[in-house]
């Protein structure tokens, strides 16, 4: 008999009905709320009378539309300028005090992106079921656990079921063995792993990503791969328990102790997929071939390596690809057979749910370190993905490595990613981003998202052009 | 939710692969904490030519007359023809509430986003997909053919061309049940509350750890 993968194991634990007409009822465990998706299914619940099935299962934060200036933040939600902002984080604010529903407001100590506060506070671990009305939501299945986005209407199904209603995906291995080189980072994986599979290869997949690679990956890194699944059409990304997993969740504020861990530690343990587990699809990658990526388009799937040359839609045979990539060259106003290293930056964005963490900022401050703003580059936001991965910043002092290179040092939030706030890009800028989607009008109207890993972007924001990380690093060597 | 029998409408087309939500409802939309009022700022980027905001007089706004939803013979549509991969990117249902507010009932596409294909159902909104062969067909059809109108049948899982040609369509058995029927969900599910407070009860006694931390 076949065995088990990792996904299967998650779905048999959490199935609560599996219905005659194909779809199951599978229980929820942990629903991440925030101020963009929830209002609505607030509403909903009042209008039909509902309560919260279980109410601490859920736990909230205002990420999406919060200022990021230290000014605008310091005097709290009656001074966010942005009055249809103002109004959805105080809805969040009111809805979680009229529920019971515990929440990091704006300015608590434990606020932040959903999805880098979830696995920081320990309040996501391994094994569990985790759901949030935002697409990006697998990142916490970097943990072991079955993590996706759901919209709104289930957000309203979950409060009151604490369940959803699903049928099962498919099973897909994305396997990297091998040794990434220096200066390669866990979004070069992810970004060289959609451009293979496509912006829909995964769709109706649950991805688990295996391989040396993985196994050595430290579980930010993980964090960022699993995040991206999505842009390659996955809901699931995940990663198996191992001791990096167990070493990161054990000692975080929601995370179980004594004796619960040890019984926690045995279950999580068995968090990995069979030997003889047998995948729908299984795709491989060589660590050694992965260079740092650069997206040169209009969508996740448009990338190359840095060392490349922007593509010639009149070589792609696919019609679809061929119309797709002359659409997005007018857009990033880009033409076919320049350098990548040739396109010049005017913003540089460095944060979001995919890259915002302490590694990441690290990463960006190596290179930043005693180097300043290229003159053709107006703004370099850094953006920390939560309240302590700042505190953790500037204990480290990296604040201020950013702070006297010329960039801006932010308060937590999703910012530039999705620009819902004051942080957007011009019509016609170019922007190295280290956020998850490179969308027309993405980080505002008009702009050019290119999307990077944080040290890439560092690099791009100190010479003003795309330009291979690697070569940075060699003269820091020599 | 409404429910979804039959429906006739004009056909509408969007000719791109991998219409993203951002592009369905820009983000300065989502701000917004009502379900309705989207309609008018559906594809905002495309149809507008100037950049567009929350609380705006939309019927002031120049419009991009190149842009199909504009043009006089799609005027009305309820049905839209779309490429693959429609509704990818984010998991705002604000995507499908746009798509509904606007007036569209179905949407016809060789391949959907996960989310935004189940987004659509909790909307009394219908996804086809057919493959891209007949789609190609379909905008075919549609470009020479002003008034290019379908006939939509759920229950016979099937769209009717004007020359009478039945296309069919596969879709789950549940989705199907709950558009044909306007179900409440969420009332669904919870007929089954027993079910689930018996799982739940075992799962704690397996996974203490679990519960009661938040």
């Amino acid at each position: 008999m076949a065995g088990k993968t990792l996904y299967d194991k998650l779905w048999d634990s959490h199935l609560v009905k599996q219905r005659e007409d194909g779809s199951a009822l599978l229980y929820i465990d942990r629903h991440l709320l925030h101020e963009v998706t929830s209002p609505q299914a607030f509403e909903g619940l009042r209008l039909a009378g509902r309560k919260p099935w279980r109410i601490d299962a859920n736990l909230a934060t205002a990420d999406h539309n919060v200022p990021t200036t230290t000014s605008e933040r310091a005097g709290g939600i009656a001074a966010i300028s942005d009055s249809v902002a103002r109004i959805q984080v105080q809805t969040l604010d009111d809805n979680c005090e009229a529920f019971g529903i515990s929440e990091y407001k704006m300015n608590d100590a434990g606020q932040g992106i959903v999805h880098v506060i979830g696995p920081e506070q320990g309040a996501t671990l391994p094994g569990m079921t985790v759901v949030c009305g935002d697409s990006h939501t697998a990142t916490h299945g970097a943990l072991g656990a079955l993590a996706h986005g759901i919209g709104t209407s289930e957000v309203e199904h979950v409060l009151a079921s604490q369940c959803l209603v699903a049928k099962k995906m498919k099973n897909m291995l994305v396997r990297v063995d091998g040794e990434l080189g220096i200066g390669v980072t866990a979004k070069d994986v992810v970004l060289a792993v959609i451009a293979r599979l496509g912006t829909a290869g995964g769709t109706g997949y649950a991805i688990e990503f295996g391989g040396d690679v993985f196994r050595t990956m430290s579980m930010e890194g993980r964090m960022t791969v699993c995040n991206m699944a999505i842009e390659a059409g996955a809901r699931v990304g995940m990663v198996a328990v191992d001791d990096i997993t167990l070493d990161y969740v054990k000692g975080r504020k929601f995370a179980p102790t004594g004796e619960l861990w040890e019984r926690a530690v045995a279950n999580w343990q068995t968090l990995h997929s069979d030997d003889n587990a047998v995948f729908d699809a299984v795709i491989e990658l060589r660590g050694e071939d992965i260079q740092p990526q650069v997206s040169w388009g209009t969508s996740p799937e448009m990338v190359l390596p840095v060392s490349a040359l922007v593509p010639d839609p009149e070589q792609m045979d696919d019609p679809v690809k061929r119309e797709g990539a002359t659409r997005a060259l007018s857009y990033m106003g880009l033409k076919a057979g320049q350098p990548l290293t040739d396109i010049k930056l005017d913003r540089v964005f460095i944060g979001s749910c995919t890259n915002s963490r302490i590694e990441d900022l690290r990463a960006a401050a190596a290179v930043a370190r005693g180097r300043k703003v290229a003159a053709n580059v107006k703004q370099v936001l850094i953006v920390p993905g939560s309240q302590a991965v700042k505190a953790q910043a500037e204990a480290e002092q990296l604040d201020q490595i950013f702070i006297d290179a010329g960039m801006e040092w932010r308060e937590p939030g999703c910012s530039m990613c999705l620009a819902m706030n004051a942080d957007k890009l011009g019509a016609g800028e170019h922007c190295a981003s280290t956020s998850n989607r490179n969308f027309e009008g993405r980080q505002g109207n008009g702009g050019r998202t290119h999307l990077v890993g944080p040290a890439m972007a560092a690099a791009a924001a100190v010479t003003g052009h795309f330009v291979d990380v690697r070569e940075l690093m060699s003269n820091e060597t020599a | 939710m409404k429910s979804f029998k039959q429906h006739t409408g004009l056909v509408a087309p969007i000719d791109r692969a991998n219409v993203d939500t951002d592009m369905i409802i820009p983000k300065q939309f989502l701000k917004s904490i009502k379900r309705s009022g989207f309609g008018p700022n559906l594809f905002d980027e495309l149809r507008y030519l100037d950049e567009g905001h929350p609380d705006q007089d939309n019927s002031q706004r120049p419009l991009n007359m190149d842009f199909s939803l504009n043009q006089p013979r799609f005027k009305g549509a309820s049905i839209l023809l779309a490429r693959e991969n429609f509704g990818c990117g984010s998991s705002r249902e604000h995507a499908p509430w746009a798509l509904d507010d606007y007036g569209f009932r179905a949407i016809i596409a060789p391949s959907f986003a996960d989310i935004f294909y189940n987004n659509c159902f909790k909307n009394g909104l219908l996804p086809i997909v057919l493959s891209k062969d007949i789609v190609d067909s379909l905008f075919l059809a549609l470009a020479e053919n002003e008034g290019y109108e379908l006939l939509i049948d759920l229950e016979q899982q099937c769209i009717v061309l004007p020359d009478g040609t039945s296309l069919s369509f596969e879709i789950d058995a549940f989705y199907k049940q709950c558009l044909l029927e306007g179900l409440d969900e969420i009332g669904l599910t919870l007929q089954d509350k027993e079910s689930i407070s018996a799982f739940e009860q075992q799962w704690r006694k397996d996974s203490p750890w679990l519960f009661d931390v938040l």
